[in-house]
């Protein structure tokens, strides 16, 4: 099958750091990937790579979206790879403190909206009627993840998992066929990991949406996904199934060290 | 103690020395100094007193709840919206039958401050982008209609579009080399911008007539009718009138429409917004070219009500006054920009009565101002989309 999202030698330079070296990496429909590695891998710094909010040094990244070409995304701006439909999510939350729930998804939906300077103004039908409809989209995407108890209230007075999960809602507004998450667990108990896990699947499975995830936390990361990528300093050192991975030495010095007889 | 120590020093070049220029010798008014010394340690207790109670009462400030309490604000307005609107019609209608021309002119050059704090506040109170040079549109506007009238003879309502046009265009000019700047360097360059505009006008003699000014800008027309003074200062009053209520309903509309809450997601998180599809850059050049658009407009109003402009007029002082009227009412929102520029405008106006101390009476309430009702006069309280479950409509509510 073909992958829908291709990252071929993608090569990061901040100066006279590298953050990346030439990664090369994919995801294929309806598969949940996993990105990892220990801190300051560079996991971040792909995803803000192929996100178009940084410009990579080298390297290519191509996508195809369903029923559509490939096309190459490089160096384009973030509002033209989420209008593609590649959305994300932030490591640190990044969500619209001062509006509400709903109106957070409701920017979600905003470049799939029409209406200019003359609609608002004149509030023609076709504007009100495409108001109307974003209004309840955002609802049934709250419904969907189950916010919509917070539907009417300010984003930052959520609980720390409804904002993640709230996060995750916004992008799922963009119609993305892939979605990518950075670290969607962090900082979450394990009944809201457990209840993440589950999202993440119905994501998948139900919206028919490709996942590509950052995460550090291991039970969800081996029990989710199909296939793994293990980075460090910016190179890959791994790739696989988790069972594969878990068994692989590589792997293993990245995250423990290396065994140093004396 | 201290207190009245640092106020009669603070006070002392003003209020106790005088210098008799007919005489020529320096007068000391000592009592002045005790008087201001027991009344500053007196003043200083009250304000400990209001730091208190506010700092107790939470959010709600103590002298906000009195306002509140005593003119029942928000009572009136959700209780008696139609009352308060009769009223507040007529009062506006019959105000220059009431009033002098004087009073007529004063509420002119208010209303057309009410507007540039509106357009103003599509940038900085919804947009998140704060301009110091706002000023420089407002001067694009006026000199727009002088000039287009002295050489080609263009009328006022010509010059209308025309000014707001060009208050446009100089908006994304100068939007576009700003689009990466954020905060307090926005703020410089725009200030830079706004100097610019000043310095050009003051500068290029053969296009602008330098410091000279332009004169005899005809006063906008009805239907060719000429009216005498006290008639054209009232059309004009009704004029601008109608102009705030346009520029109040588009504001509104916008606020509330797609385009509007990407300027209020751009001013949350810009990184974000980028990330959920909105285009920063258009979101950037449209606030920036919207909120030029009112100055523009309110230039060619302002060079129609005064008949004469120079660059004098369009300093750096008239950016600031424009941005405390929207800093003063409440960032964002409408009626708190058009309650700031009534006070910033009338209030030195009424002070004359304190003569030589106006200013420093003004100064004083923006200071007592910011620090009991830092929200402004008429803190936002945001419209936000009010999602029904029954009836899965959408609902709006102040």
């Amino acid at each position: 099958m073909n992958p829908i999202l291709e990252v071929k030698n993608l090569t990061m330079r901040f100066g006279g750091l590298l953050a990346l070296d030439s990664l090369t990496l994919n995801v294929r429909a309806d598969e949940i990937v996993a990105l990892i590695g220990p801190n300051g891998a560079g996991k971040t710094t792909f995803f803000n790579c192929i996100t178009g909010i940084y410009n990579p040094t080298k390297g290519n990244v191509l996508i195809r979206p369903p029923g559509k070409k490939q096309i190459n995304i490089n160096g384009i701006k973030p509002n033209h790879v989420t209008e593609r439909g590649m959305a994300r999510t932030f490591q640190n939350i990044r969500l619209f403190p001062n509006m509400t729930v709903l109106e957070n998804v409701m920017i979600g939906r905003h470049c799939r909206m029409k209406a200019g300077i003359a609609g608002a103004v004149f509030r023609n039908k076709s504007t009100l009627a495409e108001e109307k409809q974003v209004v309840q989209d955002s609802y049934e995407i709250l419904e969907k993840i189950g916010l919509n108890q917070f539907v009417n209230e300010l984003a930052m007075n959520l609980p720390y998992g409804a904002q993640r999960r709230l996060e995750i809602a916004r992008a799922m507004a963009t119609d993305p066929f892939i979605l990518l998450l950075d670290e969607p667990a962090a900082g979450m108990n394990p009944q809201e990991t457990k209840e993440l896990d589950d999202l993440i699947l119905w994501i998948r499975d139900s919206e028919k949406i490709s996942i590509l995830l950052i995460e550090h936390d291991m039970k969800l990361v081996m029990s989710l996904s199909d296939r793994i990528y293990v980075v460090d300093y910016g190179k890959k050192i791994a790739q696989g199934t988790p069972v594969q991975i878990k068994a692989d030495p590589k792997v293993i010095k990245a995250y423990l060290g290396e065994d140093t007889d004396v | 103690m201290l207190v009245s120590l640092w106020f009669m020093f603070l006070t002392f070049p003003i209020m106790v020395i005088r210098v008799n220029t007919v005489e020529n010798e320096i007068e000391w008014r000592w009592t002045r100094m005790v008087f201001i010394g027991i009344s500053a340690f007196f003043l200083s207790f009250v304000w400990r007193y209001f730091i208190k109670k506010q700092e107790t009462g939470g959010q709600n400030s103590s002298i906000g709840e009195f306002i509140k309490r005593a003119f029942n604000f928000n009572l009136i307005l959700n209780r008696y919206k139609l009352q308060v609107f009769i009223i507040f019609s007529i009062i506006v209608v019959a105000f220059p039958f009431l009033f002098s021309i004087y009073q007529t002119n004063i509420m002119s050059t208010a209303l057309i401050y009410v507007i540039l704090g509106l357009g103003l506040n599509i940038v900085v109170g919804l947009a998140g982008l704060l301009d110091l040079g706002y000023v420089a549109f407002y001067a694009v506007g006026a000199y727009s209609y002088a000039l287009l009238n002295y050489h080609f003879g263009i009328g006022f309502w010509l010059a209308l579009p025309i000014g707001a046009g060009m208050g446009a265009l100089f908006g994304i000019l100068l939007g576009y080399p700003v689009l990466r700047l954020r905060g307090d360097y926005l703020a410089i360059v725009t200030l830079g911008f706004g100097e610019i505009i000043r310095l050009i006008l003051e500068n290029w003699n053969d296009f602008s007539f330098g410091p000279s000014g332009i004169a005899n800008i005809p006063r906008p027309g009805f239907f060719g009718i000429n009216f005498s003074l006290s008639a054209a200062s009232n059309y004009l009053y009704f004029l601008l009138i109608g102009l705030t209520l346009l520029t109040i309903f588009v504001v509104n509309r916008l606020q509330d429409s797609r385009i509007g809450r990407a300027w209020i997601a751009l001013r949350e998180d810009e990184i974000a917004c980028q990330a959920m599809g909105i285009d920063k850059t258009k979101t950037k050049l449209t606030a920036f070219a919207l909120g030029a658009t009112w100055a523009g407009m309110a230039g060619v109003l302002f060079a129609a009500k005064t008949t004469f402009i120079n660059p004098a007029s369009f300093t750096i002082w008239e950016s600031i006054i424009i941005l405390c009227v929207v800093v003063l009412g409440g960032m964002g929102s409408v009626i708190g920009v058009i309650l700031g520029a009534l006070v910033l405008i009338l209030l030195p106006e009424y002070l004359r009565a304190f003569s030589e101390y106006r200013m420093l009476v003004f100064g004083f309430i923006l200071v007592v101002m910011m620090i009991f009702r830092p929200g402004g006069i008429f803190p936002n309280i945001r419209r936000t989309y009010k999602f029904q479950e029954n009836k899965n409509q959408l609902k709006k509510r102040l």
